[in-house]
Protein backbone atom coordinates (compact mmCIF):
# COMPACT_ATOMS: atom_id res chain seq x y z
CA UNK A 1 0.00 0.00 0.00
CA UNK A 2 2.43 2.09 0.93
CA UNK A 3 4.79 1.83 -2.27
CA UNK A 4 1.98 2.51 -4.68
CA UNK A 5 2.09 6.06 -2.58
CA UNK A 6 5.69 6.25 -3.12
CA UNK A 7 5.58 5.90 -6.74
CA UNK A 8 2.62 8.50 -7.34
CA UNK A 9 3.99 11.20 -5.33
CA UNK A 10 7.66 10.47 -6.86
CA UNK A 11 5.93 10.63 -10.60
CA UNK A 12 4.26 14.14 -9.87
CA UNK A 13 6.76 15.09 -8.14
CA UNK A 14 9.76 15.32 -10.74
CA UNK A 15 7.05 16.15 -13.69
CA UNK A 16 6.06 19.31 -11.55
CA UNK A 17 10.48 19.53 -10.94
CA UNK A 18 10.93 18.75 -14.93
CA UNK A 19 8.00 21.98 -15.64
CA UNK A 20 9.68 24.18 -13.31
CA UNK A 21 13.04 23.77 -15.16
CA UNK A 22 11.45 24.41 -18.77
CA UNK A 23 9.49 27.66 -17.28
CA UNK A 24 13.23 28.57 -15.81
CA UNK A 25 14.84 28.07 -19.32
CA UNK A 26 11.87 29.90 -21.17
CA UNK A 27 12.53 32.89 -18.60
CA UNK A 28 16.02 33.12 -19.58
CA UNK A 29 15.77 32.43 -23.24
CA UNK A 30 12.52 34.66 -24.24
CA UNK A 31 13.48 38.10 -25.86
CA UNK A 32 10.75 40.12 -24.12
CA UNK A 33 9.07 40.97 -20.52
CA UNK A 34 5.84 39.63 -21.83
CA UNK A 35 6.54 36.54 -23.30
CA UNK A 36 8.86 35.91 -20.57
CA UNK A 37 6.01 36.45 -17.99
CA UNK A 38 3.87 34.11 -20.53
CA UNK A 39 6.39 31.58 -19.30
CA UNK A 40 6.95 32.14 -15.94
CA UNK A 41 3.38 31.90 -14.73
CA UNK A 42 1.93 29.53 -17.03
CA UNK A 43 4.49 26.44 -16.72
CA UNK A 44 5.59 27.67 -13.21
CA UNK A 45 2.13 27.06 -12.10
CA UNK A 46 1.32 23.74 -13.71
CA UNK A 47 4.98 22.52 -11.94
CA UNK A 48 4.26 23.45 -8.57
CA UNK A 49 0.71 22.72 -8.95
CA UNK A 50 1.81 19.06 -10.03
CA UNK A 51 4.45 18.80 -7.10
CA UNK A 52 1.71 20.19 -4.34
CA UNK A 53 -0.60 17.37 -5.68
CA UNK A 54 1.95 14.68 -5.51
CA UNK A 55 2.95 15.82 -1.59
CA UNK A 56 -0.81 15.93 -1.09
CA UNK A 57 -1.24 12.24 -2.50
CA UNK A 58 1.67 11.22 -0.83
CA UNK A 59 0.69 12.11 2.40
CA UNK A 60 -3.20 10.61 1.86
CA UNK A 61 -1.85 7.42 0.33
CA UNK A 62 1.10 6.74 2.92
CA UNK A 63 -0.41 8.32 6.37
CA UNK A 64 -3.79 8.00 5.89
CA UNK A 65 -3.07 12.45 6.12
CA UNK A 66 -5.75 14.57 4.16
CA UNK A 67 -3.86 17.84 5.00
CA UNK A 68 -6.53 21.61 4.25
CA UNK A 69 -3.46 23.51 4.31
CA UNK A 70 -2.08 21.63 1.58
CA UNK A 71 -5.39 22.31 -0.33
CA UNK A 72 -5.56 25.74 0.36
CA UNK A 73 -2.01 26.49 -0.43
CA UNK A 74 -2.56 24.61 -4.19
CA UNK A 75 -6.14 26.69 -4.60
CA UNK A 76 -3.80 29.86 -3.13
CA UNK A 77 -1.04 29.59 -5.72
CA UNK A 78 -4.05 28.54 -8.30
CA UNK A 79 -5.60 31.38 -7.75
CA UNK A 80 -2.81 34.04 -7.51
CA UNK A 81 -0.27 33.28 -9.87
CA UNK A 82 -2.11 34.29 -12.88
CA UNK A 83 -3.72 37.33 -11.63
CA UNK A 84 0.04 38.26 -10.33
CA UNK A 85 1.36 37.94 -14.09
CA UNK A 86 -1.12 40.08 -15.25
CA UNK A 87 -1.25 42.72 -12.88
CA UNK A 88 3.11 43.15 -13.56
CA UNK A 89 2.30 43.07 -17.50
CA UNK A 90 -0.08 45.97 -17.40
CA UNK A 91 2.45 47.91 -15.12
CA UNK A 92 5.03 46.83 -17.52
CA UNK A 93 2.78 48.16 -20.77
CA UNK A 94 2.19 51.19 -18.61
CA UNK A 95 5.50 52.00 -17.92
CA UNK A 96 6.25 51.68 -21.46
CA UNK A 97 9.02 48.96 -21.19
CA UNK A 98 9.59 47.93 -25.15
CA UNK A 99 8.23 44.83 -26.96
CA UNK A 100 10.65 43.12 -28.61
CA UNK A 101 11.38 43.79 -32.42
CA UNK A 102 9.72 40.40 -34.18
CA UNK A 103 6.57 40.82 -32.18
CA UNK A 104 3.59 40.94 -34.89
CA UNK A 105 1.50 43.79 -33.61
CA UNK A 106 0.33 45.67 -30.66
CA UNK A 107 -3.13 46.29 -30.36
CA UNK A 108 -2.77 48.51 -27.30
CA UNK A 109 -1.22 51.02 -28.48
CA UNK A 110 -3.81 53.02 -30.17
CA UNK A 111 -5.95 52.63 -27.12
CA UNK A 112 -3.05 54.22 -25.18
CA UNK A 113 -2.44 56.97 -27.15
CA UNK A 114 -5.94 57.87 -27.65
CA UNK A 115 -6.26 58.31 -23.80
CA UNK A 116 -3.20 60.25 -23.47
CA UNK A 117 -4.69 62.24 -25.72
CA UNK A 118 -8.22 62.43 -24.26
CA UNK A 119 -6.69 63.70 -21.38
CA UNK A 120 -4.75 65.96 -22.66
CA UNK A 121 -7.64 67.53 -23.78
CA UNK A 122 -9.19 67.47 -20.57
CA UNK A 123 -6.58 69.61 -19.03
CA UNK A 124 -6.43 71.69 -21.63
CA UNK A 125 -10.17 72.30 -21.00
CA UNK A 126 -9.75 72.93 -17.77
CA UNK A 127 -6.79 75.47 -17.88
CA UNK A 128 -9.06 77.36 -20.44
CA UNK A 129 -12.48 77.35 -18.05
CA UNK A 130 -10.66 78.31 -15.43
CA UNK A 131 -8.60 81.86 -17.52
CA UNK A 132 -12.55 82.52 -18.55
CA UNK B 1 15.94 4.21 -1.60
CA UNK B 2 14.93 5.00 -5.46
CA UNK B 3 12.63 6.94 -3.77
CA UNK B 4 14.89 8.90 -1.95
CA UNK B 5 17.24 8.87 -4.57
CA UNK B 6 14.13 10.58 -7.25
CA UNK B 7 13.38 13.65 -4.33
CA UNK B 8 16.83 14.71 -4.37
CA UNK B 9 17.17 14.45 -8.23
CA UNK B 10 13.72 16.84 -8.26
CA UNK B 11 15.38 19.23 -5.82
CA UNK B 12 18.43 19.70 -8.07
CA UNK B 13 16.50 20.41 -10.49
CA UNK B 14 14.51 22.89 -8.71
CA UNK B 15 17.62 24.52 -7.70
CA UNK B 16 19.19 24.75 -11.02
CA UNK B 17 14.99 26.82 -11.85
CA UNK B 18 16.03 28.91 -9.13
CA UNK B 19 19.08 29.86 -10.30
CA UNK B 20 18.19 30.02 -13.94
CA UNK B 21 15.62 32.65 -12.25
CA UNK B 22 18.24 34.23 -10.21
CA UNK B 23 20.32 34.64 -13.80
CA UNK B 24 16.91 36.64 -15.05
CA UNK B 25 16.80 38.68 -12.01
CA UNK B 26 20.63 39.68 -12.41
CA UNK B 27 20.51 40.47 -15.54
CA UNK B 28 16.60 41.60 -16.15
CA UNK B 29 16.67 44.99 -18.52
CA UNK B 30 13.03 46.10 -17.18
CA UNK B 31 12.38 46.03 -13.25
CA UNK B 32 9.41 44.28 -14.62
CA UNK B 33 11.40 41.11 -15.80
CA UNK B 34 12.78 41.18 -11.92
CA UNK B 35 9.43 41.08 -10.50
CA UNK B 36 8.44 38.31 -12.45
CA UNK B 37 11.56 36.12 -12.07
CA UNK B 38 11.72 37.08 -8.03
CA UNK B 39 7.39 35.66 -8.50
CA UNK B 40 8.87 32.37 -9.85
CA UNK B 41 11.70 31.79 -7.45
CA UNK B 42 8.83 32.37 -4.99
CA UNK B 43 6.39 29.71 -6.72
CA UNK B 44 9.31 27.40 -7.07
CA UNK B 45 10.55 28.17 -3.61
CA UNK B 46 7.27 26.63 -2.58
CA UNK B 47 7.41 23.39 -4.83
CA UNK B 48 11.09 22.90 -2.85
CA UNK B 49 9.53 22.79 0.08
CA UNK B 50 6.69 20.54 -0.94
CA UNK B 51 9.55 18.12 -1.92
CA UNK B 52 11.50 18.36 1.18
CA UNK B 53 8.96 18.02 3.50
CA UNK B 54 7.93 14.71 1.81
CA UNK B 55 11.45 13.85 1.66
CA UNK B 56 12.00 14.33 6.01
CA UNK B 57 8.20 12.66 5.92
CA UNK B 58 6.96 15.36 8.23
CA UNK B 59 3.88 17.82 8.39
CA UNK B 60 5.49 21.13 9.68
CA UNK B 61 6.24 22.85 7.02
CA UNK B 62 2.85 23.28 5.09
CA UNK B 63 1.77 26.06 7.00
CA UNK B 64 5.40 27.57 5.00
CA UNK B 65 3.66 26.65 1.98
CA UNK B 66 1.24 29.39 2.43
CA UNK B 67 3.02 32.09 3.98
CA UNK B 68 5.28 32.26 1.54
CA UNK B 69 2.58 32.19 -1.32
CA UNK B 70 0.62 34.80 0.16
CA UNK B 71 3.88 37.24 0.52
CA UNK B 72 5.00 36.39 -2.59
CA UNK B 73 1.76 37.55 -4.20
CA UNK B 74 1.60 40.37 -1.65
CA UNK B 75 4.92 41.69 -2.93
CA UNK B 76 4.93 41.33 -6.77
CA UNK B 77 1.13 43.43 -6.00
CA UNK B 78 2.91 45.98 -4.35
CA UNK B 79 5.85 46.12 -6.86
CA UNK B 80 3.51 46.40 -9.76
CA UNK B 81 1.72 49.27 -8.16
CA UNK B 82 5.20 50.62 -7.64
CA UNK B 83 6.49 50.36 -11.22
CA UNK B 84 3.27 51.68 -12.28
CA UNK B 85 2.33 54.55 -10.61
CA UNK B 86 5.76 55.29 -8.34
CA UNK B 87 3.67 54.65 -4.69
CA UNK B 88 2.86 51.69 -3.03
CA UNK B 89 0.08 53.28 -0.73
CA UNK B 90 -1.66 55.98 -2.52
CA UNK B 91 -3.29 58.59 0.56
CA UNK B 92 -5.50 60.65 -1.78
CA UNK B 93 -7.32 59.93 -5.13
Amino acid sequence: MSGSGEVIGAILILIGAIFSLISAIGNVRLPDVYTRSHAASKSSTLGVLCALVGTLLYFLITDGFFSIRLILGIFFVFLTAPVAAHVICRAAYRHKVPLAEQSAQDELKDYYREKEILKAEEKANFVTDQVK
Amino acid sequence: MIFETVLITALCILMLAILANLYRVVKGPSSADRVIALDSVGINLIASIAVFSVLLHTHAFFDLILLIGILSFIGTIAFARFIERGVVIERKR
